[in-house]
Parts: C-alpha cells; structure tokens; sequence
C-alpha cells in the first residue's frame, strides 16, 4: 500500500458570515491547493462534504458547484459526503485510502456549512434529523438531550453527584475558550468562567448554554497526496499514519451512552495501523461538541480510564502549557472554535497538520510531533479518527 | 407465527395498546422496535411477540430548548423495557421543571401518543410514553 500525506491545509474564519456555501469552500479550497504549490487542474478529485445545504439554501447537490466554483477540470469527479458532524473528516479519510490503494494521486477533501444562517430553532430541528426518524425524532429528542442524557448516566454509573460534574464539565468550557481566544479564526474568542457557564440558560438538563457548541458557518479544506509526490512540493508534507471509522445503530441499540463504542472500534483501527498507543499522542482535536462529549472521547480515546476522565481539564492536564501527557483542543474545539457541521473535520485536521508543523503560533503545543483527530456524527453512531505526524 | 415486523405493524400494534417486538430464535434476545435482524447476534431467525410494557428508566434529559414546532420544556428518557430492549419515549406524568436524578432506576408502564408529523416526516407517528409508577 502506498503512503498518503496531507499538503495544503486551509479554513475560513468560523462564526456567522454573509458569505454562501460555495464562496465559503472556494475561499478555503483554493488557498489549500495554493498552499500546496498546486493549481486546480492538478486536482484529480473533490470529496466535498456539506449536511444541510438543502435547508441552509436550498441547495441539493452541491459538488458539482463547489467543482466549478475553484475550477477543477471536468475530468475530476466531485462527490458530496454526508456523515453529520462527522462529514469532511470521513471525506478525508476516503481520500486517504484512494490515494493509499493507487486510485488517484492528488485529492482535495473538506466540507462547508452555514448553520448559523438557519438560525437556531430551525438549525435545531435539522441537526435532530441525524436521530433516528421513527423512533427517536418524534420523541423531541435534540443533540444536547442526547449528550445531556450521556451525563446524567454518567453521574449515575460513576456515583459522580451532578453538581460536582457540571463544575467539571464547566473546566472543559472555560479550558476551550481559553485555547479559542488565542484562534483568530475562532468562533468564541473570548475567555469564560466557570460560573459563567453555571449561570447560563439550561438547554438540555444538566447541560447549559456554555456547555454546548455553536451553530457555525464556515468551510476548510485539505489536500491529500501520495507521499513522494507530497515531499516534491512541499517543505512538511504531515503523514498519514493510521485512520479507522466505525458505524453503530440508534441510540436505543447502543443503550450505554457513556462508551462511545464506535469510537473503541475506530481508533483502536487507527492506533493499530500507526502501531502506537494513546500514549505516544502529543495533540488532540476531539469532538467536544458538548463539554460532556469531550469527556467521553477522553476516555474512549484512551487518554483516561472509563469513569476518570470527568475532572482532566479541572486538574489542568488537557490545557495548553498544562501538566497531562496530552493537550486536548489547542484550536479552541467545537466549543470555541465553532462547529459548521460539514467543515469541522477538515478544521480539525487544519489544526493538528499546523501543530505539527511548528505553525500554530499562539496555541503552539510544544514538540507536538503525532496528533489524533477524533469527529463523531450524529447519535454517537459515526465515528471517524485520523492519526498524523510529521517526520518520521 | 409471522417472522417480519415493520414499522406499520409495529405502529397499528401501539396504537391498540399492543407493544410488539421479535424474540431471537438464536440466541434469545428480544429485538425492539422491529427490524430485520437480531439486534445482539443478527440473526433473522425471529418470531413476532406481545412484549410487556413495563421497564425502568436509565436515563433521561429535559428539553428546554426544542426544534421549531415543539413544546418545551419536555421529558425525554431511554428505558430498558422488562424484555431487555431499550426504547425511547416522553415522561408524561411528571412536572418536568421536578425531573432529577431520582427518576434513574424507576418503574415505567409504557403506551403511546400519536405525534404529528413534521412536513418532512412521512405522516403521523405513534412516539413511546412512559408513566412512572
Ligand atoms: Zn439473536
């Protein structure tokens, strides 16, 4: 099997913005092959993620638009992935296994959203269609219910008072707007507190309005190439060392939603194609679309046991310049950075390939040499992982 | 004894106050709400049963901020039904701003509400409920 590598990286500013869907992926797209020293007819496909175009625009379809947009020859086939939360990391991780099994040479991957332009109560009934739509949408059911849910089994498996853990959960908050206000293109670029977040409108009970990420626009994109090709045209191609993805099934099967099970079967995938252990990772962009989901992926990920993971950011170890093995979310995470569905992956690989690099600035995780990226889509039903480093 | 349980058998079943579900021949799991194969071994060696519709509730949430076109605030639980299946439902009598951490662990009976159907969904839906105890 041939190796991949990641090139040019590139993401808009995430937030609210004017801009459409397709101006948003042309702005990041073009600068990722730009940064890469390619043009676009160097570009032998498109894996193009986006979730909800239809109701943010009315738009079904997209791929082609987006081809043409950042004028990709026709000869290059553009594909729309659809993953929920979990879109251009899954993208990406295609491209990967393309370029790795020989199919094409070079791939841009990445994904656009505007969630912010559906405004939330509409934004809110869209995202609770990735719930299962017989037996759990009609419920009322909603993405912060479903990781509000988590919590409250949590507290309950783990004699954790809830009182106690929303302090902690609040930690996690606090940490990722702390690492968001050093991110230029952050959503939130502000630092909170603890009893910011514990005064907050409650939303899904335990979780508050802090506890909870927000509806982005934004797109990013990556290049992907085989791995001579990527050492001919640039200084720090970032590797691919091992990717996994899991799928399981409505929540109602998964039952116990303090372990993640599609996220123990993906990243052990991930983790035994690189042959190295949570420990060996330096940096993690995991998805803590709720404070409570970055605990879970904590421990799934195997930075912590079950049950232990709950008060890391309180004792300080997941922070930038903290004292843990790892550093969780130097991008600010969802929380802070912001979640445009169809973009976050290829955000969260941005992020890591810049750390890797040495180029993260401000947010810069000393000797970061491996980093995990960890994206979730929908009920906890689609995980994807990516493991990168740079020079071997 | 019928081996296939769709969504409207299941649905006509609720709305008569019958709670069906399929028991594995293979391995003995109870599978509900229906699908194709077993949901421990995939097995489709399943026969149609009546289910008992009790079961405890494992975790739930209060809704405060919904989609457009609901209610809040509502109660919102996963309930590991008497069969060893799990299910999710509404609370319905109880004050929801009353809704803790006491409600882990108690007894449910479980029965249904018809809830209209967003323009997207494809018509009304028979959505499980549950009353404590
Ligand atoms: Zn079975």
């Amino acid at each position: 099997m041939r190796e991949a590598a990641i090139l040019g990286v590139a993401m808009t500013p995430f937030g609210i913005s004017d801009k459409t869907n397709l101006e948003l992926f042309a702005d990041a797209g073009l600068e990722a092959i730009v940064h890469s020293n390619l043009a676009p007819g160097d570009i032998q496909a498109l894996f193009f993620g986006n979730c909800l175009g239809d109701f943010e625009e009315g738009q079904l379809h997209m791929a082609p638009f987006a081809h043409s947009s950042i004028g990709l020859p026709m000869s290059t086939p553009a594909v729309r992935f659809e993953c929920a939360c979990a879109t251009a990391t899954v993208a990406i991780r295609q491209a990967v296994q393309m370029v790795q099994g020989g199919i094409y040479d070079v791939i841009l991957a990445g994904g656009t959203e505007r969630a912010a332009a559906m405004g939330t109560p509409l934004a809110t009934r869209t995202f609770a269609m990735a719930s299962q739509a017989q037996y759990e949408t009609p419920t009322g059911i909603t993405f912060p219910g479903v990781f509000a849910m988590a919590a409250h089994l949590y507290s309950h498996r783990y004699g954790i008072p809830l009182v106690e853990l929303k302090r902690h959960l609040a930690e996690v908050a606090v940490k990722n707007h702390f690492h968001g206000s050093k991110n230029p293109k952050a959503h939130f670029q502000k630092e909170i507190t603890v009893e910011k977040v514990l005064n907050g409108m409650m939303v899904a009970d335990p979780l508050q309005l802090l506890d909870c990420c927000p509806f982005s626009d934004g797109a990013a994109a990556v290049v992907i190439a085989e791995a001579g090709k990527a050492r001919d045209l640039v200084k720090k191609p970032i590797y691919v060392a091992g990717t996994g993805q899991a799928s399981a099934g409505p929540l109602y099967i998964q039952q116990d939603l303090t372990h993640v099970k599609a996220r123990e079967v993906s990243v052990k995938m991930a983790y035994d194609e690189a042959h190295l252990t949570p420990g060996d990772i330096d940096v993690c962009e995991l998805h803590d679309c709720f404070t409570m989901a970055e605990v879970l992926a904590i421990e799934g990920l195997g930075f912590y046991d079950f049950g232990r993971g709950y008060d890391a950011a309180s004792r300080g170890e997941t922070r930038l310049g903290g004292k843990g093995t790892v550093v969780v979310n130097p991008s600010g995470g969802l929380k802070a950075k912001g979640h445009p569905i169809g973009a976050t992956g290829a955000a969260q690989v941005t992020e890591i390939v810049e750390q890797l690099r040495g180029e993260a600035g401000e947010r810069q995780v000393d000797g970061a040499k491996i980093g995990l990226v960890d994206t979730l889509g929908g009920d906890l039903s689609t995980v994807c992982n990516l493991i990168l480093r740079g020079e071997k | 004894m019928s081996t296939e349980l769709t969504f409207k058998q299941y649905q006509d079943g609720l709305a008569n106050d019958v709670f069906w579900g399929l028991l594995c021949d293979d391995c003995g799991s109870y599978t509900t709400p229906p699908q194709k194969v077993c949901r421990s071994c995939g097995s489709t060696a399943l026969q149609v049963v009546e289910l008992e519709k009790s079961g405890f509730i494992r975790t739930f949430t209060v809704i405060r901020v919904a989609a457009e076109g609901m209610n809040p605030p509502f109660v919102v639980a996963l309930v590991e039904t008497a069969s060893g299946a799990w299910v999710m439902g509404n609370v319905i009598n109880i004050d929801p701003n009353e809704a803790g951490m006491e409600l882990i662990g108690r007894k449910v009976t479980l029965s249904s509400r018809p809830v209209k159907g967003d323009i997207y969904a494809c018509g009304d839906i028979h959505s499980l409920c549950f009353t404590l105890l």
